[in-house]
């Protein structure tokens, strides 16, 4: 795998069109392409930098950067377990280990079948809902050690599609700027002061006495 | 107690089914605050922002409507940059306000637009929170059919695009220079401040407003009620309500709106109508106020008022609005090692004292925690921290080009000084510490040997 299909060509490049500089696309079109593929792929990276005009390489320094992109296929359901502070103080440590026990794999790994990968994560924000872990991002709140193997055996014999998408996809509506309503991207060298501060200039400041 | 009736400003709408849609927004007030700002000169929404007295709230608490100010005249585009990328240990707030109310925000980034005169927005919410990221999308899509964003903005002479924009984990990214190289499609490192202040040389080297998603959702409640309504409620610097997440061993963790200012510590701790106690009737251990990067509180801080500058001057901060509750039987030692380590992790390895410093923190308060500690380690621990943020100083010091290195030694100066009995039971000796632990909050028990962290 593989470079973006067209489909996913026509996406990008409505992306990029919204951003005054072509690479700040990047970190949207390296989710495009984990969308596509479950992980971002060596072809995939080569195209992106074809799209936005910059190396291979420096797409490859953007996307190894940040732990969410996968250069390597990863389970089907990736499952994050928080074990940062608060989780912790409620059991988030030993709920992983837990998790490694049932899935019989150490944070870190995917299990033999390729359904699931678990991960040791940070703090994702939860925290008055501790223990907590994500399954492709999706929350699951207070999770005990039963309602965690509950739903390992659910996701095992098919899962919740309309809740827990593929790996690699995250927000299923995408932002779209209808041509009629777009102010456009304000492009550094192109623009002046704004209309509506030039029609309501403040009034001149009193003249100190 | 000083529990008070103060209004729901940013969280009207969490309990509110289908809040999170535009009908819902409209008929609960939505998009008046706008209206209201389009009615005056974009000076006069400044001053509106200046009268309320709105503190940043995203962790280091600058008053937004000076911030705003920062910005040169005469230069053009200005940007504005939203920080939705919550991830402070402890923090969770923004996330709700995303997901709950994405309009409030949205209708807050374009009254922010219309003031400083910025002719984009982006939107960068944390790679992490999927469901934020649809909200957001599906609300702005709403937003833009509706005439609320893009051209022409209400059949005014305002236009302005705003862009969903989202991570891909990496907590350093919520530091501003970092969030601005991140948006540029770089890998997210800070910069160098000066000269890369983002007000004067910010997205592509130009003028960038970063604000937090907090912030910018007070302004639409700001502009329809009035600044002078949001300045009546809270006290001295801390005004209007705030959020505040309090989780760990509390009975009711959760995320309350309360008075800023006036609400105190032990309100919001034990108050049934918030935190309700520590769980099991255990006794309160240690506290962290403000997120993971804050020095501890204890019990005799209990009484201080959730105040910025009471809780500045005390020795720590409020910083993102994250109250985590040690009880009794909290390992200290294991806790503070939780916190370093995920500063090691964190680390971006642009500079040499945190990127070294952090993961020897983290490897030395490791093996204290196995019970294979030496003798000499604590001595070593704070030698280290000394390093990383010289002289252990509240607010600290710093050698490196952001905060995040000197987050990593509050837990540790903090767990160090107060229960130096609980490193020496680990590691089985006496334990000294030499070098000064000068901060503020980084105090023994009241009723400890006077010796302890001089």
């Amino acid at each position: 795998m593989s470079r973006l299909t067209p489909e996913n060509v026509t996406l990008a490049e409505e992306i990029i069109g919204r951003y005054p500089r072509p690479k700040s696309a990047l970190i949207p079109l390296l989710h495009l392409a984990q969308e596509q593929d479950g992980y971002v792929a060596d072809d995939a990276m080569e195209h992106l930098a074809e799209l936005v005009g910059v190396t291979p390489a420096e797409v490859l320094g953007t996307c190894s950067f940040y732990e969410m992109f996968k250069r390597e296929p990863v389970g089907t359901y990736v499952v994050n377990v928080c074990t940062n502070i608060s989780c912790q103080l409620l059991g988030g440590e030993e709920l992983l280990h837990h998790a490694e026990e049932r899935l019989g794999i150490r944070a870190g790994s995917t299990t033999a079948d390729g359904r699931f990968t678990l991960e040791d994560v940070e703090c994702i924000a939860a925290c008055t809902e501790a223990p907590c872990l994500q399954v492709n991002y999706r929350y699951f709140h207070r999770i005990t050690t039963d309602e965690f193997d509950a739903l390992v055996d659910e996701l095992a014999a098919g899962g919740r599609p309309d809740e827990i998408p593929p790996h690699g996809t995250l927000a299923r509506v995408r932002q779209h700027i209808p041509d009629d309503r777009a102010a456009g991207p304000a492009v550094p060298g192109e623009c002046g002061e704004p209309v509506w501060i030039t029609a309501r200039p403040a009034p001149a400041p009193e003249p100190r006495s | 107690m000083t529990i008070t009736e103060a209004p729901r400003i940013v969280s009207s709408r969490f309990d509110v089914a289908d809040g999170h849609t535009i009908d819902v927004y409209e008929s609960t007030h939505g998009y008046e605050g706008l209206r209201a700002a389009l009615a005056k000169r974009p000076d006069e929404v400044v001053e509106e922002v200046k009268t309320a007295s709105l503190l940043g709230r995203g962790g280091a608490g600058f008053p937004a409507g000076v911030k705003w100010g920062f910005c040169p005249p005469g230069v053009w585009p200005r940007y504005l940059v939203v920080n939705g990328d919550e991830s402070e240990p402890g923090t969770y707030k923004d996330r709700l306000l995303m997901e709950r109310d994405p309009h409030q925000l949205i209708e807050g980034v374009l009254i922010a637009c219309y003031a400083i005169g910025c002719e984009q927005a982006f939107l960068y919410v944390r790679g992490e929170m999927a469901l934020a990221q649809e909200r957001i999308a599906a609300a702005l899509n709403e937003a833009y059919a509706k005439g609320y964003v893009g051209r022409n903005i209400m059949g005014s002479d305002f236009s302005v695009d705003v862009v969903l924009h989202w991570g891909a984990g990496a907590y350093i990214v919520g530091e501003e220079t970092a969030l601005i190289e991140s948006l540029e499609g770089n890998r997210g490192m800070p910069r160098l401040k000066p000269p890369f202040f983002p007000a004067a040389k910010g997205l592509y080297l130009q003028p960038t407003v970063v604000n937090n998603v907090e912030t910018l959702s007070n302004l639409p409640w700001i502009l329809r009620e009035g600044g002078a309504a949001f300045a009546e409620l809270g006290a001295e610097a801390s005004r209007g309500t705030r959020l505040f997440a309090v989780s760990g061993h509390v009975r009711q963790p959760g995320v309350y709106e309360v008075e800023f200012g006036v609400t105190t510590f032990r309100d919001l701790i034990y108050s049934p109508l918030y935190a309700g106690g520590i769980r099991d009737g255990n006794e309160i251990k240690a506290y962290i106020p403000g997120g993971s990067s804050a020095p501890w509180f204890f019990e005799e801080h209990l009484d201080l008022p959730l105040e910025k500058g009471v809780v500045d001057r005390a020795g720590s901060m409020l910083g993102s609005g994250a109250v985590v509750v040690f009880d009794e039987t909290t390992d200290v030692v294991k806790a503070a090692l939780r916190v370093v380590r995920f500063y090691a992790r964190e680390s971006c390895g642009k500079c040499t004292p945190c990127r070294e410093g952090t993961s020897w923190l983290e490897k030395i308060l490791e093996r204290i925690s196995d019970g294979l500690g030496r003798p000499s380690d604590l001595e070593l621990l704070v030698d280290v921290c000394d390093n990383i943020s010289p002289g252990i100083a509240w607010p600290p010091k710093q050698t490196t080009i952001c905060p995040l290195g000197p987050s990593a030694v509050s837990p540790i100066a903090s767990a160090v000084t107060r229960f130096r009995d609980e490193f020496a039971a680990r590691i089985g000796e006496p334990v000294t510490v030499s070098t000064p632990i000068t901060g503020g909050a980084y105090t023994a028990a009241p009723d400890a040997p006077a010796e302890v962290g001089a």
